[in-house]
Parts: C-alpha cells; structure tokens; sequence
C-alpha cells in the first residue's frame, strides 16, 4: 500500500533534523531579529563598511577548527578571483578601489519570500559567527581562515523555499566596469555556482561577511561570499547578487568551462585525481619553503558532519 | 683588444652576468631584500624558472633568424651560451619541482611523471635538454659530427614542449601559453620559409 504524505503539510514547514538540532540558535536567531525589529536605524552600524573595520557581536562556533589560521596578508594576497585577474595577487592588486557598497541582492525562484534586499537587511535577521575553517582549492593548496559569517541553513529557511526548491543557485556580481577581470571571456560571466538544498541547510554552510573579525576584504569577496568548507574553494562564489531556487541542477561557471574536470559536486576527494593533476596531497600555506606537502583528508577533514549527505552517490562520476 | 678579445673579455661576460640576473632575483625575493615570493612561494619560484627556461628557448631560437636577417653574424657566437641558460633554468625548475614540490617524494614523482601528460612532456623536453647541454663542447661536437647536428635539431622539439608543457598545465587562462606559442610559431615558421626559398 503506498503512504503519502498528508497534503495539508506543506515541505517547507516541516523541520528538517538539522533546523531541530540547532533550534537554540534558531531561538537566539530569532530574538536578535526581533530586537533588531525595534533597534531601526541604529542597525545600519550593524556592518560597518569601511576597510578592516571591526564586525560587532561575533559570536563562536563549535564548528570552528582548532588548527592555527593563517595570516591576513596570505589570505588576502594569495587567492582566485577571476573578476579581477587571473594571477594569484590580482585580487589583491586589482580590488583595492572595489565599491562594495551599496550593495543589493535578489532572492527569487521556489520560495515564500522573495524580492530584493539590501545587504543590510539581507544579514540583519541572522547571528554573525566566526567559523574557522580550512580551506581546500583545486589546484592542491590549502589555507585555514577565520571567517564570520552567518549561518546559510538560516539564510534559506528563512526565504521559505517551496517543495519546488530543490538546488540554491548563486551569481556573482557582473559588471565589467567594477570588475575589470570581466573584460576577457575567461569565464562565461557571471559567475554560476550552486548547492542542492540538503548542502545549503548543511550547518557547515555559511554565507560569509568578513575575515579575522573585520569586514570581507574586496579581493575575499566583498560583501558576502559563500563558503563550503567540504567542497574546493571555487564553489565559494563571491560577490553574491543573487541567490535562487530552483528545481533543476543550475549550471555552474567552472563545470561550464571544462566540463570534464570540474563537476557540479566538487566535494574535495583525495581518491578522484583532477585529469591534470594529483589530488592526493595539498601543500598548506604558510608552511615555509621547505614543508612538505599534506595529505589531503576526505571532504576536506569533515567527513564526519557531511559524508551522509552523499550516501548512494557515486562520488567517482559525481565529482 | 681586437674584436676577438672584445667578445671574449666584455661581451660574453656581460651577456652572462645578464643571463643570471633572473636567478639572482629569486634568491634576493626569497631573502626580502629586492621584493618578495608570493604567499605560495614554492609554486612562485618554480613558475619564475619555467618562465624563464621557456623565455632562454625563445631567445636561443631567436638567434639564426636574428642572425640572417640583420646579416650580424657575431649573434651565432652566443646561441651556445643562451642554450646552455636553457637547460639552467629549465634545470632549476625541475630540481624546484623534484625537491621543494614533491619533496623527493620518489612514488609521486614518479606517478606524476607517468600518469601526468603535461608532467611528462617536460620531462621529455629536460631530459632533450640534458643530453644537448652534455654535448654542448666543441670538442664533443667535432667527434659527434652529423649526429650532432640531428641531437641539436632537438631544440626545435624542446620549444614544442615546452610550450606545450606549459600550455597543458595552465587552468583556464590560457593568453600566456597562446603568447610563446605564436612567437615559437614565427621562429619554426621563419626556417621552413626560409628552407623553401633556398630550394625554389
């Protein structure tokens, strides 16, 4: 006998186990946010948005990596950000004078709630969290950053996607103005990415705002970026305008590009080799001249919180 | 000092000093005291020599052209030095990879040269370099005789790989590896051309 569902339920109201387990931060969430109702223009302090400028109540996370970070000057000066370049120091060089403000981002597909919203308002709802995490590229270097951010699970129960939603689908900023990386078709701009909804309720998951407790520098990302710590660095997509649900796979910039190597999944594995290169070792940032190289940990070292979400996948064709 | 003595004692030392001033900046970049390697520095120095080994092969393919069609003969007389800088940086760019990258890590060097096509085109293209670079005196070359020239013909190859090396390991922007790959282009096209009038 087949069991359906009752009808009147609809799958946005239900629970997931993870919105159940973290219902305490959800609560704190919520009362920050009703607080924040009342507080009214006294929150546009809220992120301030000049250089290095300190991000206010930023709480810890359990999730957070005892490992030792690395420095401000290797995270901001040694990273991709096609936008802007394709050398390694190009963010850096070429971001500097970057407007990130203001800033506006658009919510739209299978949600409740839709529509435009300054970056205010847009991360006014949610707690500010330091994650420290590690952070894997697919060119086999590896960093560990401090990031603040706030928690993506939140960000998407609170848009209430329909039973339609069933990926998140990211854009980047495109204005080749702003972003004189745009200029050349080195990428089909803009930049695409995008998780299944399972990924984007992830507690690991997380929209991030700033960097060692100060604001995103323009060359991380500024404003928000999202940061997957299980996946390589370049599902992190930068400079967010747009986030959408959709039912179907979104197309995503660098699975685009070279189809053969990089997929829509992008886990870090280091059993499933890029063609072109071993993805077995990692060489850790920071680590001096002489360091040799690590070996690189199964979804990046969390497998533990994440390898459920791949059960029955075939994580060799999946890449 | 004649002419001879003149190339000998200023003009060959001079180029040579020239020669090494890419290689003196990486040392002084590592030490701060000229600039600095980047936050991967490993991959900075190893990028910086193969730049260079596949700049030295230009320069070196460079010279016959040069040669014929400004009538200097006198270049001729510094191919075999722009050769040899050749080999020395492409030497250290494989010692860059073989010691600071993989660590003399013997099972991935040799998976990567095995089981990484771009991997093993350089290899290809150092062990070519290798065999030409201990050729290179004029007493081997006189006792070599035709073979020499045909194991000499191998820097065309070289070029070839090299670029192709290059071109194989880049991510997606490929404007660099398009750049060297026009210039090799118009050197080996510039000998064919070249062969073909002398034949008409």
């Amino acid at each position: 006998m087949l069991i359906k569902k009752p009808a009147d339920i609809r799958p946005s109201e239900i629970t997931s186990k993870d919105n159940y387990l973290n219902r305490r931060a959800f609560i704190r969430a919520g009362s920050i946010a009703g607080a924040s109702a009342l507080a009214g223009p006294a929150m546009a302090a809220l992120v301030p948005d000049a250089p290095r400028a300190k991000l206010p109540d930023v709480g810890r996370s359990r999730f957070s990596t005892v490992e030792t970070p690395n420095s401000y000057e290797d995270i901001t000066t040694y990273n991709n950000f096609y936008e802007f370049g394709t050398g390694k120091e190009d963010p850096y060089r070429n971001a500097q004078d970057f407007e990130a403000r203001p800033w506006k981002i658009t919510v739209d597909g299978h949600a409740e709630k839709t529509g435009t919203f300054d970056f205010e308002d847009f991360i006014k709802p949610f707690d500010l969290e330091e994650r420290i995490y590690r952070m894997r590229c697919v060119e086999a270097w590896s960093m560990v950053i401090p990031w603040v951010g706030i928690s993506l699970a939140d960000v998407v129960k609170h848009f209430q996607p329909t039973s339609k939603a069933k990926f998140v689908a990211f854009e980047t900023l495109h204005d080749p103005v702003r972003m004189p990386g745009q200029g050349r078709r080195v990428l089909d701009w803009p930049y695409r990415e995008g998780l299944t909804i399972a990924e984007a309720t992830h507690p690991l998951s997380i929209l991030a705002i700033g960097v060692y407790g100060e604001v995103m520098p323009n060359q991380n990302g500024a404003p928000i970026r999202l940061v997957v710590p299980w996946k390589y660095g370049f599902k992190g997509i930068k400079s967010i305008v747009r986030m959408r649900f959709v039912e179907k796979m979104p197309k995503t910039s660098w699975n685009m590009a070279a189809p053969h190597e990089y997929g829509f999944y992008a886990n870090v594995n280091p059993g499933v080799d890029h063609p072109r290169w071993s993805q077995a070792r990692e060489r850790r940032i920071g680590s001096g001249l002489f360091a040799q190289k690590q070996p690189t940990l199964m979804f990046n070292g969390y497998a533990e919180q994440v390898a459920q979400l791949y059960d029955g996948l075939d994580l060799r064709k999946n890449y | 000092m004649n002419t001879l003595q003149q190339l000998r004692f200023v003009w060959k030392p001079a180029v040579f000093l020239l020669c090494l001033v890419p290689a003196a900046l990486v040392v002084t970049d590592a030490l701060e005291i000229t600039g600095r390697l980047s936050a991967n520095p490993v991959e900075d120095i190893l990028d910086r020599f193969g730049n260079w080994g596949l700049r030295f092969i230009m320069l070196t393919l460079a010279v016959t052209p040069a040669r014929r069609i400004t009538g200097w003969n006198w270049l001729i007389r510094f191919r075999r030095m722009l050769g040899l800088f050749t080999f020395f940086y492409i030497l250290m760019h494989f010692s860059t990879w073989l010691i600071l990258d993989q660590g003399v890590l013997l099972s991935a060097v040799l998976e990567d040269i095995v089981e990484r096509p771009f991997i093993t085109l350089g290899m290809l293209g150092f062990l070519l370099l290798t065999a030409m670079a201990a050729t290179s005196t004029a007493g081997i070359r006189r006792r070599m005789g035709r073979r020499w020239d045909r194991l000499h013909y191998g820097a065309y190859a070289v070029g070839v790989l090299g670029v192709w090396h290059y071109w194989w390991q880049v991510k997606q922007d490929i404007r660099e590896p398009v750049i060297y790959a026009i210039v090799l282009a118009l050197l080996l096209g510039y000998r064919l051309w070249h062969t073909w009038q002398r034949r008409r």
